[in-house]
C-alpha cells in the first residue's frame, strides 16, 4: 500500500495484460481467445501503462527549460569536476600557480600650458613599466591572469568545485535535519509539535546576512582552526540558517499524511514508530522535498559567493567566485572594475548559469511530480 | 479575531524573546571585539595593562564570557532594551538607537523606491505572462525574472557601475553626494538632485533583483485563479475577455499579493546590506556592515534585534492580513 503511495520510489510497471487476459477469456473457444489476445495486445500498444518514475522523468523532459537546466548543470559540474583534472593532467598547474607574463604598459599624460615667450607648449609626460599580472587573454592563458599572476580560467574550475560542493553538502545536511525534526513534530504533534515548530520559528526569524557575516569572522579569528577547515563550519552555519523550510515542508506533509487509511493499516500491523514516519510517511514527502532541494541549491551558492565576496569563505590563495568578482569592488580602486571586466564578469556568469540551472531543474520537477499539473 | 490577534502576538513575543537570546549569545561570541582591536597598540607598547582593557569591557558588560555570564549580560541588555536603550555604539560613539534613526531613513527611501518600482513592474508583466500561459512572452519575461533573481546583488552592481557609470558615464559610481562639491548646510534642491542622481544605481539593483521573485508569484496565483470555475462562468455569459481579466480574475488575485506585499513593508527598514556596501551608500545596512567588520558588540546586537523586530512584526501583517482581506478566510480557533 505504502508503495502506491510513494509515487518516487516505484519502479514496476503496472502492464500486467498477459494475466488478466488468460483468466477473462477460459471460457471462450480459441479462435475467440486468439483474437482476443490480438485485442489486448493492440489495446497495449495503445494505452502504455507506464510507472510513476517513468511519468515524472517523462514530464520533466517535455519541458524545454528543464533540458536547458539540466544542460547547464552538467555543463558546471564537467567544468568544476573535470576542467581542474583535464588542466593537471596537460599543463600540471592548479589554481595557486602564478605566472609572470611580462608586458609593457605604457602611461601617456599630457598638459598644456603658455610659455614664458607668449608660444603655447604641449607637456608630454611618458611613463613604462613592466607588469608581470594582469596579463591579457592569450593561447595560454585563455582568460588572462589576475592581480596575483593565477591564471582566470583555472581559478573558475577551482572555484566552481568548492561552490558546488558546498551547495550539495549543505543541502543535504538541511533536508536531513528537517526531515528528521518536521517528522517527529508532524507525527507526534502536541506538546513536541509545539516546542518543534517554535524552534523552527526563531530559526527562521533569525536575520540570515548579517549573522552569517558575524559567524563567519568568529570562526575566522578562533586561531585554533585552520584557515583550510574554515569552510566546514561554514557549512554547518549556512545550514543552520538553512534548515527550517526542510522542517516546514516535512511537517506539512506529514499531518494530511498520517490521516489517511494506509496509516490505519501501518498502525494495526504493530510496526516501530521510527519505522512508520520514516518508511511509510517520510518517503511520501520526497518529492516535494527534491524540489524544494534543487531550488534551494542556487540560494546556497548565492550565500557562499556573498561570503567569499567580503573575504569570508574560502582562504585566499584558494580561489572562490564569490572572491574572483570581489576584485572588481570599487572600493579597492577602479581599475579592474573599469579595465579588467576578464577577471570578473566570467565568475559572475557562471554564478548566474549554476542558480539559473538549479531553478529550471527545480521548477521542471515540480511540475513533473505536481499530478494537478495541466498542459 | 480579538483572540487570533492576541495569540498572533503572543506567538510573535515569545519568537522575539528566542530569537533576541541566539543573537545576544551568538554577538558574545565575536572574539575580536572593538576594545580589543582599539587597546591592541596600547597594550602592545605598554601604555595600556591587560587589567586596564578587562576593566574597560566589564564597564560594557563584555568581560564575562562563560554560559552564565552571558545569560547575565542578556538580563541587563533586555531590560535596558525594554525602556528603549539599546546601549552605546563604540564606532559611531553614539547611542545604537540613534545611529539606527538616523542612517535608516536613507536605506528606508531606497527600498521604498525599489518596492513600488517593483510592484509596477512585476505585477503587469506576471498577469500578461498568466493570461497568455505558454506563449514566448510567458518564456521570455519567466527567463528574464529567473535570470535576475539569479544574479548575486554585486555582481549586478559591478556590471552597472561598469557600463552605465564607467562606460556611459551617466550615473555617480559611488557614494550618496558628489564628494568634490560642498553644498550649503540643510535642504536645498540642489542637494537633493545630487542624492537623487547617485541613487538611481543602488535602485536599479534592488529593483532588478527583486522584481522576478514578485513576477513569478503573480503569474502562479493568476494561473490559479484563471483555472477556478467561476472564471469559465464569467466566460460562458459572454463577458469580454478583458472584463473576465481585469475585473473578476485580477481581484482575486489580488488577495495574496496585498497579503504578501503588505508583509514586506517592515522589511523596507532594514536597509540593503550588500547593495549598500557596493555603492558606498551610508545607509543602515552599509552602518551594519562596518560595525560588524570592527566588532562593535553593541551595535551588531542592536541592529539584528532590530532586523528581527521587522521580520517578526512584517510575519504579523501578513498574517493578520490574510484575515483582513479575504472574506472567506474564517477564524476557527
Amino acid at each position: 500500500m505504502n508503495q502506491s503511495q510513494n509515487g518516487f520510489d516505484n519502479n514496476k510497471d503496472f502492464v500486467s495484460g498477459e494475466t488478466n487476459a488468460q483468466e477473462h477469456v477460459h471460457a471462450q473457444g480459441l479462435a475467440a481467445q486468439q483474437e482476443h489476445l490480438e485485442n489486448l495486445k493492440a489495446e497495449e500498444e495503445n494505452y502504455r501503462v507506464i510507472s510513476p518514475a517513468r511519468m515524472v522523468a517523462k514530464r520533466f523532459f517535455r519541458s524545454k527549460l528543464s533540458i536547458i537546466g539540466l544542460l547547464m548543470i552538467v555543463f558546471v559540474f564537467l567544468f568544476s569536476f573535470l576542467g581542474p583534472i583535464l588542466v593537471d593532467a596537460t599543463w600540471g598547474y592548479g589554481e595557486t600557480e602564478v605566472f609572470k607574463v611580462p608586458r609593457i604598459s605604457g602611461l601617456l599624460t599630457t598638459a598644456g600650458f603658455e610659455g614664458a615667450d607668449g608660444n603655447a607648449y604641449q607637456y608630454y609626460d611618458k611613463s613604462e613599466t613592466i607588469v608581470n599580472f594582469k596579463a591579457p587573454l592569450s593561447f595560454d592563458h585563455w582568460l588572462g591572469t589576475d592581480t596575483s599572476g593565477f591564471d582566470v580560467f583555472v581559478r573558475l574550475m577551482y572555484g566552481g568545485r568548492i561552490s558546488l560542493i558546498i551547495s550539495f553538502l549543505v543541502i543535504f545536511l538541511e533536508m536531513t535535519i528537517g526531515t528528521i525534526l518536521g517528522g517527529i513534530s508532524g507525527y507526534f504533534g502536541g506538546w513536541v509539535d509545539i516546542i518543534i515548530m517554535r524552534i523552527v520559528d526563531i530559526f527562521a526569524c533569525l536575520p540570515g546576512l548579517p549573522i552569517l557575516l558575524i559567524l563567519s569572522a568568529t570562526i575566522a579569528s578562533i586561531e585554533t582552526i585552520p584557515a583550510e577547515h574554515r569552510i566546514y563550519y561554514l557549512m554547518g552555519i549556512l545550514t543552520l540558517l538553512g534548515w527550517t523550510g526542510a522542517a516546514r515542508l516535512v511537517r506539512g506533509q506529514i499531518l494530511s499524511l498520517r490521516e489517511q487509511e494506509y496509516m490505519l493499516a501501518a498502525e494495526t500491523t504493530g510496526i516501530r514508530t521510527s519505522r512508520k514516519i520514516f518508511k511509510h510517511l517520510v518517503p511520501n514527502a520526497i518529492p516535494q522535498l527534491i524540489v524544494s532541494a534543487s531550488l534551494g541549491l542556487g540560494g546556497i551558492i548565492l550565500y557562499e559567493a556573498t561570503l567569499s565576496y567580503f573575504g569570508l569563505g574560502v582562504p585566499f590563495p584558494r580561489a572562490a567566485w564569490g572572491s574572483m568578482i570581489s576584485l572588481a569592488d570599487p572600493s579597492k580602486g577602479q581599475e579592474i572594475l573599469a579595465n579588467y571586466p576578464n577577471m570578473w564578469v566570467p565568475a559572475g556568469l557562471l554564478i548566474v548559469i549554476t542558480v539559473l540551472g538549479f531553478s529550471f531543474v527545480g521548477d521542471g520537477l515540480r511540475d513533473a511530480f505536481d499530478p494537478r499539473m495541466k498542459r | 479575531m480579538g483572540k487570533y490577534i492576541a495569540k498572533r502576538i503572543g506567538l510573535a513575543v515569545i519568537i522575539l524573546i528566542g530569537v533576541s537570546l541566539l543573537i545576544y549569545m551568538l554577538s558574545m561570541l565575536m572574539p575580536a571585539d572593538y576594545i580589543d582591536n582599539q587597546t591592541a597598540a596600547a597594550v602592545q607598547n605598554g601604555s595600556m595593562t591587560l587589567e586596564d582593557v578587562m576593566r574597560l569591557k566589564e564597564l560594557y558588560g563584555l568581560a564575562d564570557k562563560s554560559f552564565v555570564g552571558i545569560l547575565k549580560g542578556y538580563f541587563t541588555w533586555m531590560t535596558s532594551a525594554l525602556s528603549g536603550d539599546l546601549g552605546f555604539s563604540f564606532l559611531y560613539g553614539r547611542p545604537v538607537t540613534s545611529v539606527i534613526g538616523k542612517y535608516v531613513w536613507i536605506s528606508f527611501t531606497i527600498s521604498l523606491i525599489a518596492y513600488l518600482l517593483q510592484i509596477a513592474i512585476s505585477i503587469p508583466m506576471g498577469i500578461k505572462a498568466a493570461v497568455y500561459q505558454y506563449s514566448g512572452y510567458d518564456y521570455s519575461v519567466s527567463v528574464f525574472a529567473m535570470a535576475a533573481t539569479s544574479l548575486p546583488s554585486f555582481f549586478l552592481a559591478a556590471l552597472l557601475m561598469n557600463v552605465l557609470s564607467i562606460q556611459l558615464g551617466w550615473f555617480p559610481l559611488q557614494g550618496l553626494t558628489t564628494a568634490t562639491r560642498i553644498f550649503p548646510a540643510g535642504f536645498t534642491f540642489a542637494k537633493l538632485v545630487d542624492m537623487a542622481w547617485h541613487l538611481v544605481l543602488p535602485i536599479m539593483t534592488l529593483t532588478l533583483l527583486s522584481i522576478g521573485g514578485l513576477m513569478r508569484y503573480t503569474r502562479t496565483n493568476m494561473l490559479e485563479v484563471l483555472n477556478s470555475d467561476y472564471i469559465r462562468t464569467a466566460r460562458a455569459k459572454g463577458l469580454s475577455e478583458s472584463v473576465v481579466i481585469n475585473k473578476h480574475a485580477f481581484r482575486n488575485t489580488l488577495i495574496p499579493l496585498v497579503t504578501t506585499l503588505s508583509g514586506l513593508l517592515p522589511g523596507l527598514f532594514s536597509g540593503a546590506m550588500i547593495t549598500e556596501t557596493v555603492f558606498a551608500i551610508p545607509g543602515i545596512g552599509y552602518m551594519a556592515l562596518r560595525a560588524t567588520q570592527q566588532g562593535d558588540i553593541p551595535f551588531v546586537m542592536g541592529y539584528n534585534m532590530f532586523l528581527a523586530i521587522l521580520t517578526v512584526t512584517g510575519m504579523l501583517i501578513s498574517d493578520l492580513m490574510y484575515v483582513v482581506v479575504d472574506p472567506r478566510v474564517k477564524i476557527t480557533k
